[in-house]
C-alpha cells in the first residue's frame, strides 16, 4: 500500500516536470545585452559610503535635476586625472554628483576624498563591483548623466574639458 | 559529398542494425545458455559503420565540402587543419554523433568484458543499451542530421565560433562524453541486474570498474572545461556556476555517491535501493544535461542552436527512460527488508550513509538553482538567474563537517569498529584549526566561517598525509583521491581569500600605480595571422615579488567575425599573475584587467590526484583488500 503511494507520488511528480520543461522550450530564452543609453537606470540598493546606510536607487534619483553618476576607484589613475574637473562641476544646483565607489579599500578611498576634495553629494559603495555591472559599466572610470530615471549620454573613461563643457550644456 | 552520402547511409544501416540485435536478443533470451555469437558480431557491426558515419562527417570538414550543411555551418576554408578535425565534435549535429559512436564503442566493450557475468543479464543489458541507441540514432537522423545536402553549393563557410578554436576544448567534449556514455552502460546494466535481481556482490565487482572508468572521464572532463574557462574565457574564474557546468557537476556528484555505495555492495548486501535509484540518477542527469543544453531552454556558454523540435524530442526520450526506470524499480526490486543485516553506528557503512546525505544535498542545491528559473519562467514568467552567491550560502556551511567526515570515515572498519588513536585525531584537529586562526587572522579576512572551513580542509589534510607514510596504508586510491580533495577545498578558498583584482582602462604609454604595484602599457603590435589579426598588448608589470613583462591578445577573427580576448598567465607554483584587455567602444582606451590569483596550478593538480586515485583504484586490484 505504502509502496503504491510512493510510486504514484513519484510518477506524478515526474509528469510535473516534463509538463514545466514543455512549456519552458516555447518560452524563448534568449538574453541581448541592453544598450543603456535613453534607458531607464535599473533599480540596486547599496550602502552608503560615511554613514554605512542602506539607501535604495529610487530614493537617491527622484527629483527633477540632472544627476551624474561617477564610478571611482582609490586605486584607478585616470579618475585622479578627471577628479578635478568633477569637483568644477560641484555646486550647480541643477546637477547632482553621485559617487560609485567601485572595488576599493576603505582606507584608502577615503585618503582620496581627503587628498582631491569631495564633489559628490552621496556616495555609494560596491565593494564587489556588481552594482557597476547592473548599470552595464566596463570598468572604471564611467560616468553616467541620468535625467528623470533614464541615462540620457554614458561616458567610458575619464572625461575632459571638452566633455565637462558637454556635460555643462546638456544642463542648460 | 561522397563521404557524406557514405556518412548517411551508414547511419540508416547502423539504425537498422539496432533493430536486428534486439530481435536476436529476444529470441536468445530463453533458447539456450550460451550468448548467440551474432549479438556481438551484429554490435561490432554497429560500432563500424556508426565509426564509418563519422569518419565520413570528419573527411567532409578537412576537404571544407560545403555542400554538407553541417560543415557549411561551422568550418571554413582558412581554419587550421587541426580545427577542421576538433570542428567535427564543436557543434550540435557532429557531437551528436560522436555520442553515437561511444554508446556503440562501449556495448561493445561491454559485451567483450562481461563473458563471465550471467547470459540472460548480458542480453537484458543490450536490450536496454539498443533503446538507448535507437533513440539517439533517430534523434540524430530525424532533427539534426549532420550529413544534409545544400544546394548551390556555397564558395565559404560561415566558420567554427572562435572561443572553441582552442586545444583543450578540443579534447574535451570528447572526454566528457566517455563519461556520460560510460554511465549509460550503468544504467543499462543496473536496469537489466534489477529485473533479474541479480543486484549482488558478484555483479558489484563487475560494474565497479565501468562505474570507476565513467567517473574518471567526467573528472577529466569537467577538469578540462574548467582550465578552459579559466583561460579562454578571460573573467579569471574557473567555476561561474553556469547551468551547463551545472549539468556535468550533478552527474559527477551522483557517481561519486555511487562510486562509495558500490564498495559496500562488494563487500556486504547493502544499499541496493539506493545503487539502483544512483546509476538511474546518474545517466538520467546526464540526459537532462543534453536537454538543457541543446533544447536552448537555458541560456548559457555552450550556444549550440537552439530548436525547440530537438527539446521536445530528447525530453520525451528521456522521460521514456525515465518512466522505464521507475516501472522497473517499483516491480521488480524486492527492498529486503527483513533480512537486512544490521549496521552498527560506529561503521564504514554509517560513514558512508552520511556520505550518500551530504552528497545528496549538495546535488538537489546544484539541481535546484538550475532548473528553478526555468520553472519560475514558466509558472509566473519572472526571469532570473541563480548566482554564485546561492550556491555559495547553501554548500559551505555544510562543507565543514562534510570535510570532518571525510577524515574520519575511511579510518572506520566494516560492521562495526572502534575510533582508534582518538588522541592523535584529537590533536590534529585542534592544529587545523589554530593553524587555519592563524592564516586568516594575519592577512585581516576575518571571518568565522573562513576559519572554521580551512580548519576542516587543513584537518583532512593533514590526517590523508598522516596516512601516505602510516604502514598500514589501507587504501592507496581512496587516499589520494581524499587528499586530493583536501587539496581542492584549501586551493580554491585561498585562492578566493588572497585572490587580487584591478580593473583599470589604459591608453598605450600610460600606467597605473599604487602602493606596491605598478602597470606600464608599453605597447601594441598587430599582426596578420591565417584566420585572425593578432593584437598583442605589452605591459610590464612590477610588484615586490613579481617583475614580468605580460603580453595578452586581442584576436579579431574574420569568419565569423569576433573579437576574442586572450589572458596572458604567469603560472608559477604559488600564483598565477594573469592579464586581459578588451576593447572599450569608440575609444583608444583599452579595458584591463589584471588579477593576482594564488595556488591556481594546485586547483588542477588537486583534481588530477582526485582522478588519479580512480585510476589506482582501476588498475591495483590488490590495493582495495
Amino acid at each position: 500500500m505504502k509502496n503504491k503511494t510512493i510510486t504514484t507520488i513519484v510518477i506524478f511528480f515526474f509528469i510535473f516536470v516534463f509538463l514545466i520543461f514543455y512549456k519552458g522550450l516555447n518560452n524563448s530564452n534568449i538574453y541581448k545585452p541592453s544598450n543603456n543609453e535613453n534607458k531607464i537606470i535599473p533599480k540596486f540598493s547599496a550602502y552608503s559610503f560615511f554613514e554605512n546606510k542602506l539607501i535604495n536607487s529610487e530614493n537617491i534619483f527622484n527629483q527633477k535635476k540632472f544627476y551624474l553618476l561617477n564610478i571611482w576607484a582609490s586605486w584607478c589613475v585616470p579618475c585622479r586625472d578627471e577628479h578635478p574637473l568633477i569637483m568644477s562641476l560641484k555646486g550647480n544646483d541643477k546637477l547632482e554628483i553621485i559617487g560609485l565607489n567601485y572595488k576599493d579599500n576603505n582606507k584608502n578611498a577615503k585618503k582620496f576624498i581627503n587628498d582631491y576634495g569631495n564633489p559628490y553629494s552621496i556616495i555609494l559603495l560596491d565593494k564587489d563591483g556588481t552594482k557597476a555591472i547592473e548599470l552595464g559599466a566596463y570598468g572604471v572610470p564611467e560616468t553616467f548623466l541620468i535625467f528623470e530615471n533614464q541615462i540620457i549620454k554614458k561616458y567610458i573613461g575619464p572625461l575632459n574639458s571638452e566633455l565637462i563643457l558637454e556635460i555643462e550644456s546638456f544642463i542648460k | 559529398m561522397l563521404s557524406s552520402l557514405m556518412g548517411y547511409y551508414s547511419l540508416i544501416f547502423g539504425l537498422c542494425i539496432s533493430l536486428l540485435i534486439i530481435f536476436f536478443s529476444v529470441k536468445n533470451f530463453k533458447n539456450s545458455n550460451i550468448l548467440d555469437s551474432k549479438i556481438l558480431l551484429f554490435s561490432f557491426l554497429q560500432l563500424v559503420l556508426v565509426f564509418v558515419s563519422f569518419l565520413g562527417l570528419v573527411i567532409s570538414f578537412v576537404n571544407s565540402d560545403f555542400s554538407n550543411e553541417t560543415v557549411f555551418n561551422n568550418s571554413h576554408t582558412t581554419k587550421p587543419l587541426f580545427y577542421k578535425i576538433t570542428g567535427t565534435w564543436g557543434n550540435h549535429e557532429g557531437s551528436l554523433l560522436l555520442w553515437l559512436l561511444v554508446l556503440t564503442l562501449f556495448i561493445f566493450i561491454f559485451l567483450v568484458k562481461s563473458k563471465n557475468q550471467l547470459k540472460k543479464y548480458r542480453i537484458l543489458t543490450v536490450i536496454f543499451q539498443q533503446i538507448i541507441i535507437i533513440g539517439f540514432f533517430t534523434f540524430l537522423i530525424k532533427t539534426s542530421n549532420p550529413f544534409n545536402y545544400l544546394f548551390p553549393i556555397p564558395e565559404e563557410g560561415l566558420g567554427l565560433n572562435p572561443i572553441l578554436q582552442d586545444p583543450a576544448l578540443a579534447i574535451h567534449p570528447p572526454i566528457l562524453y566517455l563519461g556520460y556514455v560510460g554511465s549509460s552502460i550503468i544504467f543499462s546494466s543496473v536496469l537489466a541486474a534489477t529485473t533479474l535481481n541479480y543486484i549482488n556482490n558478484d555483479w558489484a565487482k563487475h560494474i565497479k570498474g565501468w562505474i570507476l572508468i565513467s567517473w574518471i572521464f567526467l573528472t577529466l572532463g569537467i577538469l578540462l572545461g574548467s582550465i578552459w574557462a579559466y583561460y579562454e574565457l578571460g573573467w579569471g574564474g574557473f567555476w561561474f556556476w553556469d547551468p551547463v557546468e551545472n549539468v556535468s557537476l550533478m552527474p559527477w556528484l551522483a557517481l561519486t555517491t555511487l562510486l562509495h555505495c558500490i564498495l559496500v555492495l562488494e563487500k556486504r548486501s547493502l544499499f541496493k535501493s539506493w545503487i539502483i535509484i544512483l546509476s538511474i540518477a546518474t545517466f538520467t542527469l546526464s540526459m537532462c544535461g543534453t536537454f538543457l543544453v541543446r533544447s536552448g531552454i537555458l541560456n548559457s556558454v555552450h550556444t549550440f542552436a537552439n530548436d525547440p523540435e530537438r527539446g521536445l524530442f530528447i525530453l520525451s526520450f528521456l522521460f521514456v527512460l525515465i518512466f522505464i526506470s521507475i516501472f522497473i524499480f517499483f516491480v521488480f526490486h524486492k527492498s529486503d527488508n527483513k533480512k537486512l543485516s544490521p549496521i552498527f553506528l560506529l561503521s564504514k557503512e554509517t560513514s558512508i550513509v552520511i556520505n550518500n546525505w551530504f552528497m545528496m544535498y549538495f546535488l538537489s542545491v546544484v539541481l535546484i538553482g538550475t532548473v528553478y528559473p526555468i520553472f519560475l519562467d514558466v509558472i509566473s514568467s519572472q526571469k532570473i538567474s541563480v548566482g554564485p552567491p546561492f550556491y555559495h550560502k547553501l554548500i559551505i556551511p555544510f562543507l565543514i563537517p562534510f570535510l570532518i567526515f571525510m577524515a574520519i570515515g575511511p579510518r572506520l572498519k566494516w560492521i562495526k569498529s572502534e575510533l582508534k588513536d582518538k588522541l592523535s585525531l584529537a590533536i590534529l584537529l585542534i592544529i587545523s584549526v589554530l593553524l587555519s586562526l592563524f592564516i586568516v587572522r594575519n592577512f585581516e579576512t576575518n571571518y568565522l566561517l573562513n576559519s572554521i572551513l580551512i580548519g576542516s580542509a587543513f584537518y583532512l589534510f593533514f590526517i590523508t598525509v598522516r596516512d601516505f607514510f602510516s604502514k598500514k596504508t589501507q587504501r592507496l586510491s581512496q587516499n589520494i583521491a581524499h587528499f586530493g580533495f583536501s587539496l581542492l577545498i584549501l586551493s580554491i578558498l585561498f585562492n578566493s581569500i588572497f585572490s587580487n583584482e584591478i580593473i583599470t582602462n589604459l591608453k598605450v604609454g600610460e600606467s597605473y600605480k599604487d602602493d606596491d604595484l605598478e602597470i606600464v602599457f608599453n605597447d601594441l603590435t598587430k599582426e596578420n595571422k591565417k584566420n585572425y589579426v593578432l593584437f598583442t598588448g605589452v605591459f610590464s608589470i612590477k610588484d615586490k615579488s613579481f617583475n614580468n613583462i605580460l603580453k595578452p591578445e586581442l584576436r579579431i577573427y574574420n569568419q565569423p567575425n569576433i573579437i576574442t580576448s586572450e589572458a596572458d598567465i604567469k603560472i608559477t607554483l604559488l600564483q598565477d599573475n594573469f592579464i586581459t584587455i578588451n576593447t572599450v567602444k569608440n575609444e583608444d582606451y583599452f579595458n584591463v584587467r589584471y588579477l593576482i590569483k594564488p595556488f591556481m596550478l594546485w586547483i588542477w593538480v588537486s583534481v588530477l590526484l582526485i582522478a588519479l586515485g580512480g585510476l589506482i583504484s582501476l588498475f591495483n586490484k590488490k590495493h582495495e583488500e
